[in-house]
C-alpha cells in the first residue's frame, strides 16, 4: 500500500476493524526484531544526515583558498594510498564475517556464526587500532589538526567513523556475551542481523569518506560546484 | 510500505513494577516517564521564566537594579532563549506529551523500547543537569545569544566564552541524544505498534503532529550537533571550521579562513525545522481538544494531516530567512522569500480549518477551551507578523529589532504555551484522575491571555520604531522617544504580572493532586483511544488483558443516526445505539 | 459570550493602538522609499486577516455557545470551500511577495554611480575608509593590522596610500549621492544599521558584504550594531552625518590619508620638555599628579589617549561644560599648545616619564570596599584591561594608578552628561552608557577604590 493512498483515505467513511490494515501479528522474536531493524533503518538515515552535513561543509571549507586537500600531489600524505587501503581492507573483512554470521544465523550448531562474529569483531578492532595508527603517523608528519582545515577534516571523518564503530563493536559484544553467559540465542541473532546491517552502512560510509579524503581539489572544485557553491 | 500491526506485546509487562523505585525512578512505563520528561522541563521553564523577568526588569526599570550588568544581561538572554526553546518545548512537548498520548493514542501497551525510553530520560536529565552547572562555572553561562554565532561565542568579550559555552555545547550534545533515543521510539512506536484497526488516517491529529514533529527532530538536530562539534573543535583544538582571520580586542588571533556563515546555514537548517518541532505537536493537540469541546468532528481533517505534512516538508527549505541580512548570498533572498511565503498556506488553512471546526459546533467553553481560542487568536496574529519578517525586504528594516522578538514570542513562545496550557487542563483528569479547579483555571487564561498580548503588542511598535534588540540599555540614541521607555516600563509590567499568575497554576496542580475531586472515567467524553482505558488513570500496560480494536476515527461527534452525541474509536458498529428518530 | 466580546475588543483595540501609536517608523532618510510600500501592502492583507479571522471567531464563538438541546452538525470535509479558502490565500500571499520581490532586486543590485565607503566594525566600534583620489580600495588583511594601522591595509599596496581612513565614530555623507557602503569586521560579527535608512547588513569577519542607499535629508543619525557582539554590544554607537556636497568635501579633505597616518612624526620630546613646563605645575614634575591642584596622573598614560583629549580640550569638546569646572582650567591650558605638533611634542615627552609610583598619592576615599569593587571592574576590565592598563586598540585608556578622586569625578561627569555628551566626543558616548550602570555613590566609591590598587 502506498504512502499517498494511505493519506488520501476518507476515515469517516469506512468503518470496521480490518479496514486498512495489514496482517495481525502476534509478538514473537520475528516481529521484535522486525522492529528493532526498522528502527535501525531511522537511526541510520539520521547518520546519513549527520556525515552528508559534515560532508557538504567540507566542500564549502574546500573552496576557501587557505585549504590544501591531503592528496593532490607528492608531497601530500595521501598521495600513496596504500596504508587508507589496508584499513579499509580490515573493515571489509569485518563486514563480510558478519554477513556470513547472517547467513549462518538459522543452521545449528551454532559454532560457525560464532566464531564469523568474534573474527568480524577482530577485524573490526584492528581497523581501529590501524586508524589510530594512522593519526600517529599523520601527526609524525606533521599534520596537525588544526594546522589546516582539511586536517582538522581528516580527524573529524575518522574519528567520528570510529566512534560510531566502537558502538557498533559494544552492540556485538554484548550480543556475543549474553550469549555466552545466559545461551540466549535470540538476542544474539537479532544482534548479528543488526551489526550486519550497520556495518554495511558503516563500510560505505567509510568509502565515501576515504574517496572524498584522497580526491584531488579539482574534484571538491566540481562537487562543491554541484552542490551550488 | 507495509504496516505490521503488533496486536499485542506480552513482553512488556516483563518490566512491571514492584518496588517504589521502580514504580517511580528507574520506571520503563511510558506515562511515568512522561511525567518525569514534564515535571524536569517545567522546572527548567521556570528558571527560564525567572531569566526572562530579570531582563525585563532592567529594559523596563534601566540603571535601578545593581545585580544586573551587560554580561549577565547577556547570559540572562541566551539561557533564557536556550532553555524555553530546547529545554522546555523540546522536551515538554515530545518528551512529556509525546511519551505519554502516543502509546495510549494508537493503542499500545508502551512504547517499543521501553528501556531505551527510560535512557532518554536519564540522558535528558543528564543535559540538564550539565547546563544548569554552567551557572557556577568561572565566568558563567555563555551570553552569545541562543544562536550560539562565532566568532563571538568561543571569543573573549563574550560573557562565558569559555566553560560556559563549552557546557553549552556539551549539554546540547547529551540533549541530541537523549532526543534521537526518544524520537527513534515515537516514529517506531507509531510505525509498528498500532492497535489493530487504527490506520494511519485514524490516528488523532496530536499523533500526526508528533509524529512528524518527531521526525524533523530526528533529521534537523543532527545539523545542531555538526555544529556544535565543530565549534568545539575550534574552540579547544585551534581549528579553523568557522573561525576566520581576527583581531581580537587588538589581539592577532591563530585562526584562518574559516566561515562564520556557514555555522549559520548549519544553525538554522536545524534552527527553522525546530520552530515546527514545537508548532507541529501543538497544531494537533490543538485540533483534538477543539474538537472535543466543541463537540464536533475536526473539519478538513485530510487537509489538516496533508498540511502538517507540508509544513514538515517545506520546514526544511526555509532556513535561510533567518540570514537575509547575514552577508549570505543575497541571491538566495529570491529563494527564501518564496518558500517562506509558501508555508504560510498549510498554516493559515489550519488556522481555518480550527475556527471552521467551531463552525456550527456546540462550544464548551472549559479552560482547556478558552485556552485553544486563545491560541487561535495569538497565532494568527504571530503567524501574520511572520508575513512581515518572511518577505525579504520589510526584513531589512525589522530584523534584530524588537519586532522579531515579538513575532517569535507571539508564535513560538506564547502560541505553544496556550495549547501546552490547554493540553494540561485537557488531559490532566486522564494523567492524574482528578479535575483541575475550573475557576483558578479561568483566572490563569484571562491573566496569561490578556497579559502576554499586554506584552506583545506594544514590542512590535518598538520594532517598527527600529529599537534593536539584545540591547543592555537604549538611553542615548536620537530615534528613539522618551516615550518608549515608558512602553518598556509597562511591558515590563504586564511580564511580571503574567509571570507571577503562573505561580496559581502550580496552586492549582498541587491543590488538586492533594484534594481535588475525582474526574472519573472520560470525564469530557471524548472519542478517541487513550480515554477508553478499562483503568483511569490508565495503569502498567494501559489496555488490561485485551488490547482495543479500533473501528473508526477519533473523531466521531454527533455522528448522524447514532444516539450518544460521540462515538469512542473502539465501540464495535453492532453496539450503536440507533438515535430516536432513527429507531 | 464573555470571550467573543474580549475577542472584538482584543481586535478593535489593536486596529487603535496602531493608529493611535506615537512609535512608527522613525522619518525616511534615504531613498528606500519602496520597502515602505511593500510594508504598507503587507500591513494591509495581514491586516484585513487578522480582523476578518478575529471577528468570525468571536461571532462563531457567540453564535455556537454551547447549547444542551443542540446536536453540532457531522461536517468532517467541505472540498469547495477548503479550495477556495486555499486560492484566495494564494492569492494574497503572492500579492505581498511579488512587490518585495522586485524591491529585493533593486537591493541587490546597487547602482553604477554609487560612491564606495568602507565601514570597519571591531568591538565596539566604529571606523570607516574612503577611497581616496583614485577611488579605489586598498587591500587588507588581519595580519597588518596593528595599533598604528588599525585598519590592516597592506603597507605595500600602492592603491591604498591615499585611502581617508576614519578612524572615530563619525562617519560623514553627501545628500543625494547613493552610496555602496562595504562591509568588514575585524573580529566578530556586527549589523551596521541606520534605522532612518531601513536597510542594514551584517558585517562579518572574513567577508565583504555591502548595503546601499541614497541619503535623501541632511542631518546626524545613529549608527547602530545589530548583530550581538559581546558585551558592549549595546554600547556600539556611531553616528552617520548627511551633509551637502561641498561641507562632506571640507570634512573629507581634513580626514588624513592612509600614508600620512603612517608618516606621522611624532613629537620631540626635548621640545616636548620644555613645553611641559607649564603643566608641571599642577601635574607635577614627573607627571604624577597633584591631588591637592585637582590634576590627574599623567605619567603612564597612553599616548593616543593624551593627544585625542588635548584636542578635545582645545575644540571644546572636554572641558566646555559649564559644570565641568576643572575641565574648563584645563581647556584654557591646553589653548596654550599653539598646534597638532606641540601637542605631540608635550605628549612625547610625557611617555618619557617614569611610572610616577614612587610618588604615588595617598587614596582619598575611605569608603570604598575592595571586593565589591573588584567585581565592578569585572565589565570595566573588557576594554581597560584586567590590570586596568588599558588597551589602544579599544580607544581605552590606561586606569591603574590614576588618583581615585580623579577617577570619581570623572565618572560622575559621565552620569551626569557633563562628559561625553558633546557630538564629537566619539568614544565619550560609549563611556556615558558605561558610567550609567553605577547606582550609588557607594559603587562609584568601591569601583575607584579598587582601580587605585591596581
Amino acid at each position: 500500500m502506498g504512502f499517498i493512498s494511505a493519506l488520501t483515505e476518507k476515515p469517516w467513511l469506512a468503518q470496521g476493524a480490518g479496514f486498512g490494515v495489514g496482517q495481525v501479528h502476534v509478538i514473537d522474536d520475528e516481529t521484535l526484531s522486525e522492529t528493532k531493524s526498522i528502527a535501525l533503518k531511522i537511526f541510520l538515515g539520521v547518520v546519513s544526515v549527520f556525515f552528508s552535513l559534515f560532508i557538504i561543509t567540507f566542500l564549502a571549507r574546500s573552496q576557501y583558498p587557505d585549504f590544501q586537500a591531503l592528496s593532490g600531489n607528492v608531497l601530500q600524505p595521501f598521495y600513496n594510498t596504500r596504508q587508507l587501503w589496508l584499513n579499509t581492507a580490515f573493515l571489509f573483512a569485518s563486514s563480510v564475517c558478519l554477513q556470513l554470521a547472517w547467513l549462518n544465523v538459522k543452521r545449528e550448531p551454532a559454532k560457525p556464526r560464532l566464531r564469523y562474529l568474534w573474527l568480524a569483531g577482530l577485524f573490526g578492532l584492528q581497523f581501529l587500532l590501524a586508524q589510530l595508527f594512522l593519526w600517529r603517523t599523520m601527526y609524525g608528519l606533521g599534520f596537525y589538526v588544526s594546522s589546516n582545515p582539511a586536517n582538522s577534516y581528516f580527524y573529524l571523518f575518522t574519528g567520528l567513523h570510529g566512534l560510531h564503530l566502537l558502538g557498533g563493536l559494544f552492540v556485538l559484544c554484548k550480543a556475543g556475551v549474553a550469549y555466552l553467559r545466559q545461551g540466549s540465542d535470540k538476542q544474539l541473532r537479532t544482534g548479528i542481523r543488526l551489526c550486519a546491517i550497520y556495518w554495511h552502512y558503516l563500510f560505505i560510509v567509510w568509502l565515501i569518506l576515504f574517496g572524498l579524503l584522497v580526491s584531488s581539489p579539482e574534484t571538491y572544485k566540481t562537487l562543491a560546484a554541484l552542490c551550488g557553491y | 510500505m507495509s504496516y505490521q500491526t503488533i496486536t499485542d506485546q506480552p513482553e512488556l509487562l516483563d518490566h512491571g513494577p514492584s518496588s517504589f523505585i521502580g514504580k517511580y525512578i528507574w520506571s520503563q512505563d511510558h506515562k511515568v516517564i512522561a511525567i518525569q520528561y514534564a515535571t524536569t522541563a517545567i522546572f527548567v521553564g521556570l528558571v527560564a521564566l525567572v531569566l526572562s523577568g530579570l531582563m525585563r526588569l532592567q529594559l523596563g526599570f534601566p540603571n535601578t537594579f545593581d545585580f544586573i550588568d551587560p554580561s549577565n544581561y547577556l547570559q540572562f538572554v541566551t539561557m533564557h532563549g536556550i532553555i524555553m526553546v530546547i529545554y522546555l518545548l523540546t522536551a515538554l512537548l515530545l518528551g512529556g506529551f509525546g511519551n505519554y498520548l502516543i502509546p495510549l493514542m494508537i493503542g499500545a501497551r508502551d512504547m517499543v523500547f521501553p528501556f531505551l525510553n527510560m535512557l532518554s530520560y536519564w540522558i535528558y536529565l543528564l543535559s540538564v543537569i550539565i547546563l544548569m552547572a554552567s551557572f557556577f562555572v568561572p565566568g558563567g553561562p555563555t551570553g552569545a545569544g541562543w544562536t550560539l554565532y562565532p566568532p563571538q561565542a568561543i571569543l573573549p568579550g563574550t560573557p562565558g566564552h569559555d566553560w560556559g559555552i563549552i557546557l553549552m555545547l556539551v549539554s546540547l550534545g547529551v540533549f541530541i541524544v537523549a532526543f534521537t533515543m526518544g524520537g527513534l521510539n515515537y516514529v517506531t512506536t507509531i510505525l509498528q505498534a498500532r492497535a489493530k484497526g487504527m490506520t494511519l488516517m485514524r490516528m488523532p491529529l496530536s499523533v500526526w503532529g508528533i509524529f512528524i514533529a518527531t521526525i524533523l527532530g530526528l533529521l534537523a538536530f543532527p545539523a545542531l550537533l555538526v555544529s556544535a562539534i565543530m565549534m568545539m573543535f575550534d574552540k579547544l583544538l585551534g581549528t579553523s571550521f568557522f573561525m576566520p582571520a581576527i583581531v581580537s580586542l587588538g589581539e592577532q588571533l591563530g585562526h584562518a579562513g574559516g566561515s562564520p556563515v556557514l555555522f549559520q546555514h548549519l544553525f538554522w537548517f536545524f534552527g527553522h525545522p525546530e520552530v515546527y518541532i514545537v508548532a507541529l505537536p501543538a497544531f494537533g493537540m490543538v485540533s483534538d481538544v477543539l474538537s472535543v469541546h466543541a463537540r464536533k468532528s475536526i473539519f478538513g481533517y485530510r487537509m489538516m494531516v496533508w498540511a502538517i505534512v507540508a509544513i514538515g516538508f517545506l520546514s526544511f527549505v526555509v532556513w535561510a530567512h533567518h540570514m537575509y541580512v547575514s552577508g549570505m548570498n543575497p541571491a538566495f533572498g529570491f529563494f527564501f522569500a518564496t518558500t517562506t511565503l509558501i508555508i504560510a498556506v498549510p498554516t493559515a488553512l489550519k488556522v481555518y480549518n480550527w475556527v471552521l471546526t467551531l463552525w456550527r459546533g456546540n462550544i464548551h467553553l472549559t479552560v482547556p477551551m478558552l485556552f485553544s481560542i486563545g491560541f487561535i487568536f495569538t497565532f494568527t496574529h504571530g503567524g501574520l507578523t511572520g508575513l512581515f519578517l518572511g518577505n525579504v525586504v520589510i526584513d531589512l528594516p525589522l530584523s534584530d529589532t524588537y519586532f522579531v522578538v515579538a513575532h517569535f514570542h507571539m508564535v513560538m513562545g506564547v502560541s505553544p504555551i496556550m495549547v501546552l496550557f490547554a493540553a494540561i487542563y485537557h488531559w490532566f483528569p486522564l494523567i492524574s484522575g482528578k479535575m483541575l479547579h475550573t475557576g483558578l483555571g479561568k483566572f490563569h487564561f484571562w491573566v496569561t491571555f490578556l497579559g502576554t498580548y499586554a506584552i506583545y503588542l506594544p514590542m512590535h511598535y518598538l520594532g517598527f520604531l527600529g529599537v534593536p534588540r539584545r540591547y543592555f540599555a537604549n538611553s542615548g540614541t536620537e530615534f528613539i522617544p522618551e516615550s518608549a521607555q515608558s512602553l518598556n516600563a509597562s511591558i515590563t509590567v504586564s511580564a511580571i504580572i503574567v509571570g507571577l499568575v503562573q505561580l496559581v497554576f502550580i496552586y492549582n496542580v498541587i491543590l488538586t493532586l492533594r484534594k481535588g475531586k475525582a474526574a472519573g472515567a472520560n470525564p469530557w467524553n471524548a472519542a478517541s483511544l487513550e480515554w477508553q482505558t478499562p483503568q483511569v488513570p490508565p495503569v502498567h500496560g494501559n489496555w488490561g488483558n485485551k488490547l482495543p480494536l479500533v473501528y473508526r476515527w477519533a473523531y466521531e461527534y454527533c455522528p448522524p443516526g447514532v444516539k450518544d452525541d460521540f462515538v469512542p474509536q473502539n465501540i464495535p458498529p453492532e453496539d450503536l445505539i440507533k438515535s430516536d428518530d432513527e429507531r | 459570550m464573555k470571550l467573543a466580546i474580549v475577542l472584538v475588543i482584543l481586535v478593535v483595540g489593536s486596529v487603535i493602538f496602531h493608529f493611535a501609536s506615537p512609535w512608527w517608523f522613525t522619518p525616511l532618510a534615504a531613498d528606500w522609499g519602496a520597502i515602505d510600500t511593500t510594508i504598507n501592502i503587507t500591513f494591509w492583507v495581514t491586516g484585513f486577516v487578522f480582523i476578518a479571522v478575529n471577528f468570525f471567531l468571536a461571532y462563531v464563538v457567540y453564535r455556537y455557545r454551547y447549547d444542551k438541546n443542540r446536536k453540532s452538525d457531522y461536517d468532517p470535509e467541505n472540498k469547495p470551500l477548503e479550495l477556495w479558502l486555499t486560492i484566495i490565500t494564494t492569492v494574497g500571499i503572492f500579492a505581498m511577495l511579488t512587490p518585495g520581490l522586485f524591491v529585493w532586486a533593486k537591493f541587490v543590485n546597487p547602482p553604477d554611480d554609487a560612491a564606495v565607503v568602507e565601514v570597519v566594525g571591531q568591538q565596539w566600534q566604529w571606523g570607516f575608509r574612503f577611497p581616496g583620489k583614485d577611488n579605489v580600495l586598498g587591500k587588507t588583511h588581519a595580519r597588518f593590522t596593528s595599533e598604528k594601522n588599525p585598519f590592516g591595509l597592506d603597507p605595500d599596496d600602492m592603491l591604498g596610500q591615499d585611502d581617508i581612513i576614519v578612524d572615530n565614530n563619525d562617519l560623514h555623507l553627501p545628500i543625494n549621492q547613493s552610496v555602496k557602503v562595504l562591509l568588514r569586521s575585524k573580529d566578530v560579527l556586527h549589523n551596521f544599521a541606520v534605522p532612518q535608512f531601513r536597510v542594514k547588513m551584517d558585517l562579518v569577519p572574513g567577508l565583504i558584504t555591502n548595503v546601499w542607499f541614497k541619503p535623501t535629508q541632511i542631518g546626524a543619525f545613529d549608527i547602530l550594531c545589530m548583530e550581538l557582539c559581546g558585551v558592549a554590544h549595546f554600547a556600539m554607537r556611531g553616528r552617520v552625518v548627511v551633509d551637502e556636497q561641498k561641507d562632506f568635501e571640507q570634512w573629507l579633505a581634513a580626514r588624513p590619508t592612509f600614508a600620512e597616518t603612517q608618516n606621522q612624526t611624532l613629537g620631540d620630546p626635548k621640545i616636548g620638555q620644555v613645553l611641559y613646563a607649564i603643566c608641571s605645575g599642577c601635574h607635577q614634575k614627573n607627571g604624577e599628579g597633584n591631588g591637592a591642584l585637582n590634576a590627574p596622573k599623567l605619567a603612564m598614560q597612553s599616548s593616543k589617549y593624551l593627544i585625542r583629549q588635548l584636542h578635545y580640550y582645545k575644540q571644546g569638546v572636554r572641558g566646555a561644560h559649564e559644570q565641568d569646572e576643572y575641565g574648563k582650567q584645563m581647556a584654557n591650558m591646553a589653548a596654550v599648545l599653539a598646534d597638532d605638533a606641540a601637542i605631540n611634542h608635550v605628549v612625547s615627552y610625557i611617555a618619557t616619564l617614569g611610572n610616577g609610583d614612587s610618588e604615588r598619592e595617598k587614596p582619598s576615599i575611605t569608603s570604598g570596599n575592595i571586593d565589591s569593587g573588584k567585581s565592578l571592574f569585572r565589565k570595566c576590565s573588557v576594554c581597560h584591561g584586567h590590570q586596568g592598563e588599558g588597551n589602544n586598540a579599544l580607544n581605552a585608556p590606561r586606569l591603574a594608578g590614576l588618583q581615585d578622586w580623579y577617577l570619581k569625578r570623572q565618572l560622575l561627569n559621565y552620569k551626569n552628561e557633563v562628559r561625553g555628551k558633546h557630538e564629537h566626543d566619539n568614544f565619550g558616548k560609549q563611556m556615558m552608557l558605561m558610567a550609567n550602570m553605577l547606582n550609588s555613590e557607594q559603587q562609584i566609591d568601591d569601583i575607584v577604590t579598587y582601580i587605585n590598587r591596581l
